[in-house]
């Protein structure tokens, strides 16, 4: 009985553990902008290459430079509108473009927000719906945690925020959309590659967030996003980041939500 | 199987047994070496008292962070230890044992459901009602205390039927041979000589309550402001080290595990005050 015992133990470890063997590996971690679009690129890229595992995280923008910096991943992924310093000694390269949507409940009747009135709403300013034209109702502002690429984004490109008090924080884009999908009242901003029907995306200074207007420049919520290799990317690592700027995955990247590089 | 004789297994045994202790003992030295210097660097004062946490500018000030966890916890038990103690009052003296015996593990299983599951139950259906009826974002003070009140159940009831059913029946049966009904003597014998397991199962229950991380950052909103009321959105110590963890470096880093160092002062605080008060309640029965 023993001996099956210890041999059950012998084969269940080498199922888990053996079948990395062989196998190269390659993390990629940081931006959740970014993260729902490399892993299907990363499944794509499996697909074609069965001997390599690609490990998708997130964590968000510092996380990316971080890991990048220690090591950790040997890719990191970052929204900024500007890498801070700690990613000076890595080598960037951008390999998509992202706009902010700023979002709202489908109920809220409200289609526009000027820069003005986007920056008054985000420091406290503008307290209620009213005041911007629409519903007698309090506004809930939704945003990132401090560290994040997208409020980072956000901040610098609308400038002069100070985020009130009041902000209900959320961790991801995702739940910034969940909630905004959940409460009529509130206001966040997301990634415009992860824009559903759930939520509503506003037009700002009369420019509504398309791929057509980000690429022709109207609209000004857009940040660049950035792959971060300790020094130059080679062998696999660099493979992949080739594979990412191919004419193929830069049209389904396009065809998702996010922007082609160039 | 006479590889370990008397001495040997009780060694084995206590190497075990250390092993388990020096885990406890290197997660607080640890904390404490990471949080205890920015503590007081940055000066105990400033850190716990003031209000201002902008990691991004060199502010650090947690009070915001201390008074969202006293009163999502309060909540959490003006919630969960009425019910617990009630349902377990109930299910100990009203119920047959046989309903007892199946509605127990049941309550029990409770304990097994992963808080990610109370926090997205808490996002989706609570905080909607709760903006409907109430107002204001719903993601709130209120939504955490229900959504902790149910998640602490488990523990104040089955901790509570334990030390109900552990009164013994000889007492009982006194006072109901005195003439008393079932509800006097529930509520004037079995539950003061069961008071201290009861006692102990509300602490326990705050103590889960001051300690849950991922539930809580899904329904109390997370902002950085001393809560108002009950529908204000609040952030509390566990969520502000779990929210901002993996981005921080340097002095935000130090911040957050200074935060951890209150966080377990406070929860020793807290056991403490409870045993104490556990072992008196005895002394005097």
């Amino acid at each position: 009985m023993k001996k099956y015992l210890i041999l059950f133990c012998f084969i269940t470890a080498v199922i888990f553990f053996g079948c990395g063997k062989g196998k190269v590996s390659v993390t990629l971690a940081g931006s959740t902008a970014f993260q729902p679009f490399a892993e299907k690129i990363a499944d794509e890229y499996m697909k074609a290459n069965p001997n390599i595992t690609i490990t998708v995280q997130g964590g968000g923008s510092a996380v990316g430079i971080q890991s990048a910096n220690s090591g950790a991943a040997q890719i990191g992924m970052a929204d900024l509108v500007k890498l801070p310093d700690e990613a000076k000694g890595l080598t960037s390269i951008v390999v998509a473009q992202d706009g902010i949507a700023i979002i709202v409940n489908p109920k809220n009747k409200i289609e526009n927000l000027s820069t003005e009135q986007l920056r008054d709403v985000f420091n406290g300013k503008i307290k209620n719906w009213k005041e911007v034209g629409g519903m007698d109702a309090p506004i809930t502002v939704v945003s990132r945690e401090a560290g994040s690429g997208t409020r980072s984004s956000f901040e610098k490109i609308v400038t002069g925020i100070k985020l009130v008090d009041k902000a209900v924080i959320q961790n991801s884009n995702g739940t910034i959309r969940e909630t905004v999908a959940n409460d009529e009242n509130s206001i966040g901003y997301i990634s415009h590659g992860i824009l559903n029907e759930k939520v509503k995306a506003l037009k700002i200074d009369n420019v509504e967030c398309t791929t057509e207007s980000i690429i022709a420049k109207n609209y000004i919520l857009v940040r660049p996003i950035f792959l971060l290799t300790k020094g130059a990317a080679e062998g696999e690592v660099k493979k992949f980041i080739d594979y990412i700027l191919t004419e193929e995955i830069q049209s389904m990247i396009k065809k998702d939500g996010l922007l082609p590089a160039k | 199987m006479k590889i370990f004789g008397e001495k040997g297994v009780e060694r084995l045994l206590s190497v075990v047994a250390f092993s388990a202790i020096s885990a406890l003992a290197l997660i607080a030295l640890f904390i404490f070496i990471e949080g205890l210097p920015f503590l007081f660097r940055y000066g105990v004062k400033d850190f716990l008292f003031s209000s201002d946490w902008r990691p991004e500018s060199g502010k650090f000030g947690i009070y915001p962070m201390i008074s969202a966890s006293f009163w999502v916890m309060l909540g959490a038990m003006l919630v969960g230890a009425p019910l617990g103690i009630a349902g377990a009052i109930f299910l100990a003296e009203f119920t047959p044992k046989t309903v007892m015996h199946i509605v127990k593990p049941a309550i029990e299983l409770l304990a097994a459901v992963p808080s990610v599951i109370y926090g997205f139950i808490g996002v989706v259906v609570l905080a909607p009602i709760i903006r409907e009826i109430f107002g204001g974002p719903g993601l709130s003070v209120l939504a955490g205390a229900i959504i902790l009140g149910i998640m602490i159940l488990p523990t104040v009831i089955s901790i509570s039927i334990d030390s109900i059913l552990a009164v013994p029946v000889s007492f009982r049966e006194g006072s109901l041979a005195l003439g008393a009904t079932v509800w006097q003597t529930v509520h004037m014998l079995t539950i003061k000589a069961a008071k201290s397991g009861i006692v102990a199962s509300i602490i326990l229950g705050m103590g889960r309550a001051i300690g849950e991380t991922m539930a809580v950052i899904m329904v109390t909103g997370n902002s950085v402001m001393i809560p108002n009321s009950p529908l204000d959105s609040a952030r509390t110590l566990t969520a502000n080290i779990a929210l901002e963890m993996s981005y921080a470096t340097g002095m935000h880093r130090e911040a957050l595990f200074a935060t951890g160092v209150v966080l377990f002062i406070v929860i020793i605080i807290l056991n403490s005050i409870a045993s104490v008060a556990i072992r008196k309640k005895v002394i005097v029965k």
